[in-house]
Protein backbone atom coordinates (compact mmCIF):
# COMPACT_ATOMS: atom_id res chain seq x y z
CA UNK A 1 0.00 0.00 0.00
CA UNK A 2 2.64 2.45 0.93
CA UNK A 3 4.31 2.20 -2.60
CA UNK A 4 1.31 2.92 -3.46
CA UNK A 5 0.56 5.84 -1.44
CA UNK A 6 4.20 7.13 -1.54
CA UNK A 7 4.22 9.00 -4.99
CA UNK A 8 0.82 10.98 -3.87
CA UNK A 9 3.24 12.80 -1.68
CA UNK A 10 4.94 14.71 -4.57
CA UNK A 11 2.40 17.68 -5.31
CA UNK A 12 2.25 17.27 -8.91
CA UNK A 13 1.28 13.73 -9.03
CA UNK A 14 -1.09 14.63 -6.02
CA UNK A 15 -2.89 17.66 -8.06
CA UNK A 16 -3.24 15.17 -11.25
CA UNK A 17 -4.81 12.12 -8.81
CA UNK A 18 -7.04 14.81 -7.58
CA UNK A 19 -8.31 16.14 -10.68
CA UNK A 20 -8.93 12.03 -12.04
CA UNK A 21 -10.91 11.56 -8.53
CA UNK A 22 -13.18 14.66 -8.74
CA UNK A 23 -15.52 14.55 -11.33
CA UNK A 24 -16.78 10.88 -10.81
CA UNK A 25 -16.58 12.13 -6.53
CA UNK A 26 -18.57 14.93 -7.29
CA UNK A 27 -21.56 13.88 -9.29
CA UNK A 28 -21.66 10.35 -7.52
CA UNK A 29 -22.04 12.59 -4.65
CA UNK A 30 -24.94 14.95 -5.57
CA UNK A 31 -26.28 11.72 -7.05
CA UNK A 32 -26.85 9.30 -4.18
CA UNK A 33 -27.32 12.27 -1.44
CA UNK A 34 -30.55 13.45 -3.29
CA UNK A 35 -31.72 9.80 -4.05
CA UNK A 36 -31.09 8.96 -0.05
CA UNK A 37 -32.64 12.57 0.99
CA UNK A 38 -35.43 11.57 -1.58
CA UNK A 39 -36.40 8.04 0.07
CA UNK A 40 -35.88 9.91 3.24
CA UNK A 41 -38.09 12.41 3.21
CA UNK A 42 -41.15 10.98 0.71
CA UNK A 43 -40.90 6.92 0.99
CA UNK A 44 -39.05 6.30 4.45
CA UNK A 45 -42.39 5.91 7.28
CA UNK A 46 -42.84 7.89 10.30
CA UNK A 47 -41.62 7.37 14.08
CA UNK A 48 -44.19 6.28 16.36
CA UNK A 49 -42.64 8.75 18.54
CA UNK A 50 -41.09 12.19 16.41
CA UNK A 51 -43.90 11.58 13.75
CA UNK A 52 -42.77 13.19 10.89
CA UNK A 53 -39.92 15.17 12.14
CA UNK A 54 -37.85 11.83 11.88
CA UNK A 55 -37.18 12.68 8.48
CA UNK A 56 -34.48 15.33 9.96
CA UNK A 57 -32.32 12.18 10.46
CA UNK A 58 -31.17 12.10 6.67
CA UNK A 59 -29.04 15.03 7.07
CA UNK A 60 -29.01 15.15 10.86
CA UNK A 61 -26.42 12.54 11.38
CA UNK A 62 -24.85 12.34 8.09
CA UNK A 63 -23.31 15.94 9.19
CA UNK A 64 -22.82 14.93 12.52
CA UNK A 65 -20.92 12.03 11.59
CA UNK A 66 -18.90 13.40 9.09
CA UNK A 67 -18.42 16.65 10.67
CA UNK A 68 -16.29 14.05 13.61
CA UNK A 69 -15.02 11.59 10.56
CA UNK A 70 -13.74 14.54 8.40
CA UNK A 71 -11.82 16.05 12.01
CA UNK A 72 -10.30 12.90 12.07
CA UNK A 73 -9.13 12.99 8.53
CA UNK A 74 -7.78 16.53 9.09
CA UNK A 75 -6.16 15.69 12.66
CA UNK A 76 -4.23 12.53 10.46
CA UNK A 77 -2.83 14.84 8.12
CA UNK A 78 -1.66 16.97 10.94
CA UNK A 79 0.34 14.70 12.40
CA UNK A 80 2.06 13.31 9.19
CA UNK A 81 2.45 17.16 8.29
CA UNK A 82 4.30 17.51 11.94
CA UNK A 83 6.45 14.48 12.19
CA UNK A 84 7.15 13.67 8.46
CA UNK A 85 7.26 17.30 7.16
CA UNK A 86 4.69 16.18 4.04
CA UNK A 87 4.54 19.72 2.22
CA UNK A 88 0.71 18.42 0.97
CA UNK A 89 -0.25 16.68 4.27
CA UNK A 90 -0.20 20.21 5.78
CA UNK A 91 -1.89 22.07 3.31
CA UNK A 92 -4.44 19.45 3.11
CA UNK A 93 -5.19 20.50 6.90
CA UNK A 94 -6.24 23.58 5.49
CA UNK A 95 -8.26 22.35 2.50
CA UNK A 96 -10.49 19.82 4.97
CA UNK A 97 -10.82 22.30 7.60
CA UNK A 98 -13.62 24.79 6.12
CA UNK A 99 -15.92 21.37 4.98
CA UNK A 100 -15.23 20.32 8.13
CA UNK A 101 -16.67 23.50 9.75
CA UNK A 102 -19.87 23.68 7.22
CA UNK A 103 -21.41 19.73 8.58
CA UNK A 104 -20.28 20.85 11.90
CA UNK A 105 -22.45 24.08 11.64
CA UNK A 106 -25.17 21.84 9.74
CA UNK A 107 -25.30 18.90 12.09
CA UNK A 108 -25.84 21.94 14.81
CA UNK A 109 -28.24 23.66 13.00
CA UNK A 110 -30.35 20.61 12.35
CA UNK A 111 -30.49 19.33 15.89
CA UNK A 112 -31.74 22.60 16.82
CA UNK A 113 -34.52 22.64 13.97
CA UNK A 114 -34.83 19.04 15.28
CA UNK A 115 -34.67 19.91 19.14
CA UNK A 116 -37.26 22.83 19.08
CA UNK A 117 -40.47 20.41 18.30
CA UNK A 118 -39.20 17.52 20.05
CA UNK A 119 -37.35 18.36 23.14
CA UNK A 120 -39.34 22.22 23.41
CA UNK A 121 -35.92 24.49 23.47
CA UNK A 122 -33.71 25.13 20.50
CA UNK A 123 -30.45 25.01 22.41
CA UNK A 124 -29.40 23.17 25.84
CA UNK A 125 -26.21 23.13 27.49
CA UNK A 126 -26.28 19.56 26.83
CA UNK A 127 -23.21 17.27 27.03
CA UNK A 128 -23.84 16.15 23.41
CA UNK A 129 -24.29 19.50 22.23
CA UNK A 130 -21.55 21.58 24.10
CA UNK A 131 -18.99 19.10 22.86
CA UNK A 132 -20.09 19.54 19.04
CA UNK A 133 -20.26 23.02 19.37
CA UNK A 134 -16.42 22.69 20.43
CA UNK A 135 -15.70 20.99 17.65
CA UNK A 136 -17.33 24.13 15.30
CA UNK A 137 -14.51 26.31 17.43
CA UNK A 138 -11.72 23.79 16.67
CA UNK A 139 -12.02 23.89 13.38
CA UNK A 140 -12.65 27.76 13.24
CA UNK A 141 -9.87 27.85 15.62
CA UNK A 142 -7.41 26.24 13.09
CA UNK A 143 -8.38 27.85 10.27
CA UNK A 144 -8.00 31.59 12.48
CA UNK A 145 -4.54 30.22 13.40
CA UNK A 146 -3.38 29.68 9.86
CA UNK A 147 -4.45 33.36 9.19
CA UNK A 148 -2.71 35.23 12.02
CA UNK A 149 0.38 34.30 11.00
CA UNK A 150 2.18 36.16 7.67
CA UNK A 151 4.77 32.99 7.26
CA UNK A 152 1.92 30.15 5.98
CA UNK A 153 5.08 27.67 6.96
CA UNK A 154 4.35 28.69 10.91
CA UNK A 155 0.83 28.85 10.70
CA UNK A 156 0.46 25.83 8.96
CA UNK A 157 2.65 24.13 12.01
CA UNK A 158 0.57 26.36 14.70
CA UNK A 159 -2.51 24.85 13.22
CA UNK A 160 -1.23 21.56 12.42
CA UNK A 161 -0.60 21.55 16.36
CA UNK A 162 -4.49 22.64 17.54
CA UNK A 163 -5.66 19.73 14.67
CA UNK A 164 -3.56 17.05 16.27
CA UNK A 165 -4.33 18.09 20.28
CA UNK A 166 -8.35 18.52 19.29
CA UNK A 167 -8.76 14.85 18.74
CA UNK A 168 -9.07 14.59 22.42
CA UNK A 169 -12.84 16.01 21.73
CA UNK A 170 -14.02 13.92 19.04
CA UNK A 171 -14.46 10.17 21.95
CA UNK A 172 -15.30 13.07 24.24
CA UNK A 173 -18.48 13.79 21.40
CA UNK A 174 -19.19 10.17 20.62
CA UNK A 175 -19.77 8.99 24.10
CA UNK A 176 -21.12 12.18 25.73
CA UNK A 177 -24.51 10.52 25.36
CA UNK A 178 -23.19 7.46 27.43
CA UNK A 179 -21.03 9.81 29.81
CA UNK A 180 -23.32 11.97 30.77
CA UNK A 181 -26.94 12.46 31.42
CA UNK A 182 -28.22 13.94 27.89
CA UNK A 183 -31.20 15.11 26.44
CA UNK A 184 -29.93 14.11 23.34
CA UNK A 185 -30.45 10.57 22.63
CA UNK A 186 -27.93 7.46 22.62
CA UNK A 187 -26.47 6.08 19.35
CA UNK A 188 -28.40 3.65 17.48
CA UNK A 189 -26.07 2.92 14.68
CA UNK A 190 -22.23 3.70 15.90
CA UNK A 191 -22.43 0.95 17.90
CA UNK A 192 -20.78 -2.79 18.43
CA UNK A 193 -24.12 -4.21 18.04
CA UNK A 194 -26.52 -4.69 15.25
CA UNK A 195 -28.30 -1.22 14.61
CA UNK A 196 -31.57 -0.75 16.34
CA UNK A 197 -33.06 1.30 13.61
CA UNK A 198 -36.06 -0.61 11.40
CA UNK A 199 -34.18 -1.31 7.68
CA UNK A 200 -37.12 0.85 6.11
CA UNK A 201 -35.24 3.89 7.54
CA UNK A 202 -31.82 2.60 7.84
CA UNK A 203 -31.17 1.91 4.21
CA UNK A 204 -31.97 5.97 3.12
CA UNK A 205 -30.40 6.54 6.34
CA UNK A 206 -27.18 4.82 5.43
CA UNK A 207 -27.45 5.91 1.44
CA UNK A 208 -27.48 9.88 2.84
CA UNK A 209 -24.52 8.92 4.67
CA UNK A 210 -22.83 7.72 1.53
CA UNK A 211 -23.37 10.44 -0.52
CA UNK A 212 -22.83 12.94 2.51
CA UNK A 213 -18.98 10.82 2.60
CA UNK A 214 -18.47 11.27 -1.23
CA UNK A 215 -19.54 15.04 -1.45
CA UNK A 216 -16.81 15.79 1.42
CA UNK A 217 -14.11 13.84 -0.29
CA UNK A 218 -14.90 15.73 -3.59
CA UNK A 219 -14.57 18.88 -2.15
CA UNK A 220 -11.13 18.10 -0.45
CA UNK A 221 -10.27 16.88 -4.27
CA UNK A 222 -11.21 20.38 -5.13
CA UNK A 223 -9.81 22.23 -2.32
CA UNK A 224 -6.68 20.42 -2.31
CA UNK A 225 -5.66 20.89 -5.77
CA UNK A 226 -6.06 24.77 -5.45
CA UNK A 227 -3.95 24.75 -2.39
CA UNK A 228 -1.44 22.74 -4.31
CA UNK A 229 -1.74 25.34 -6.99
CA UNK A 230 -1.65 28.25 -5.01
CA UNK A 231 1.81 26.84 -3.27
CA UNK A 232 3.62 25.88 -6.18
CA UNK A 233 2.58 28.51 -8.86
CA UNK A 234 6.05 29.22 -9.16
CA UNK A 235 6.84 25.95 -10.48
CA UNK A 236 7.71 24.36 -13.96
CA UNK A 237 5.07 22.37 -13.78
CA UNK A 238 2.21 24.14 -12.98
CA UNK A 239 3.29 26.60 -16.28
CA UNK A 240 3.35 23.53 -18.21
CA UNK A 241 -0.32 22.42 -16.74
CA UNK A 242 -1.70 25.10 -16.56
CA UNK A 243 -0.61 26.63 -20.97
CA UNK A 244 1.55 29.40 -19.86
CA UNK A 245 4.93 30.32 -20.96
CA UNK B 1 -45.28 6.91 -0.54
CA UNK B 2 -46.00 8.23 2.77
CA UNK B 3 -48.07 11.05 1.79
CA UNK B 4 -51.84 11.48 0.18
CA UNK B 5 -51.30 15.17 -1.46
CA UNK B 6 -48.43 17.68 -2.40
CA UNK B 7 -49.68 20.24 0.51
CA UNK B 8 -49.60 17.00 2.96
CA UNK B 9 -46.16 16.87 1.56
CA UNK B 10 -45.13 20.42 2.59
CA UNK B 11 -47.39 20.46 5.97
CA UNK B 12 -45.33 17.25 7.42
CA UNK B 13 -47.44 16.31 9.79
CA UNK B 14 -47.82 19.84 10.84
CA UNK B 15 -43.74 19.63 11.67
CA UNK B 16 -43.29 21.29 8.29
CA UNK B 17 -41.90 24.54 9.19
CA UNK B 18 -38.87 22.91 11.29
CA UNK B 19 -38.33 19.83 8.68
CA UNK B 20 -37.63 22.41 5.58
CA UNK B 21 -36.40 25.14 8.22
CA UNK B 22 -33.85 21.87 8.72
CA UNK B 23 -33.14 20.81 4.67
CA UNK B 24 -33.14 24.73 3.35
CA UNK B 25 -30.19 25.43 6.02
CA UNK B 26 -28.66 22.11 5.55
CA UNK B 27 -28.85 22.85 1.31
CA UNK B 28 -28.66 26.12 1.42
CA UNK B 29 -25.03 25.88 3.23
CA UNK B 30 -24.35 23.04 0.96
CA UNK B 31 -24.85 24.53 -2.31
CA UNK B 32 -22.67 27.72 -0.70
CA UNK B 33 -19.83 25.77 0.06
CA UNK B 34 -19.49 24.63 -3.47
CA UNK B 35 -20.30 27.63 -5.00
CA UNK B 36 -17.27 28.60 -2.76
CA UNK B 37 -14.86 26.02 -3.41
CA UNK B 38 -15.29 26.44 -7.62
CA UNK B 39 -14.77 30.28 -7.36
CA UNK B 40 -11.43 29.64 -5.30
CA UNK B 41 -10.47 27.50 -8.41
CA UNK B 42 -11.62 30.20 -10.91
CA UNK B 43 -10.26 32.82 -8.68
CA UNK B 44 -6.77 31.38 -8.63
CA UNK B 45 -6.50 31.08 -12.22
CA UNK B 46 -7.33 34.82 -12.72
CA UNK B 47 -4.91 35.75 -10.39
CA UNK B 48 -2.41 33.40 -12.59
CA UNK B 49 -2.97 34.49 -15.56
CA UNK B 50 -2.92 38.22 -14.60
CA UNK B 51 0.49 37.30 -12.42
CA UNK B 52 2.01 35.82 -16.34
CA UNK B 53 0.79 38.66 -18.53
CA UNK B 54 2.56 41.05 -16.03
CA UNK B 55 5.45 39.01 -15.88
CA UNK B 56 5.41 39.34 -19.79
CA UNK B 57 4.86 43.33 -20.20
CA UNK B 58 8.06 43.48 -17.82
CA UNK B 59 10.26 41.06 -19.70
CA UNK B 60 9.18 42.89 -23.31
CA UNK B 61 9.46 46.45 -22.03
CA UNK B 62 13.21 45.64 -20.33
CA UNK B 63 14.23 44.12 -23.98
CA UNK B 64 13.04 47.21 -25.55
CA UNK B 65 14.81 49.49 -23.30
CA UNK B 66 18.12 47.46 -23.78
CA UNK B 67 18.03 47.64 -27.29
Amino acid sequence: MFKWLHPLAKPETLYHFCGRLFPWLMLSAIGILLFGNLWGLVFAPQDYQQFDTVRIIYIHVPSALLSMSTYTMMAIAAFIALVWQVKVAQWSVLAIAPIGAVFTAISLLTGMAWGKPMWGTWWEWDARLTSQLILLFLYLGVIALYGAFSDRQTGGKVASLLAVIGIVNIPIIHFSVEWWNTLHQGASITKFDTPSVHPSMLWPLLISLLGFYLLMLALVCLRLRTAILEHEQHRPWVRATLGGH
Amino acid sequence: MQFDSFSDFLAMGGYGFYIWLAYGLTYGLLIGLVVYCFWEVKAFHQNFRQKLARAQRIKQYQEAEHR
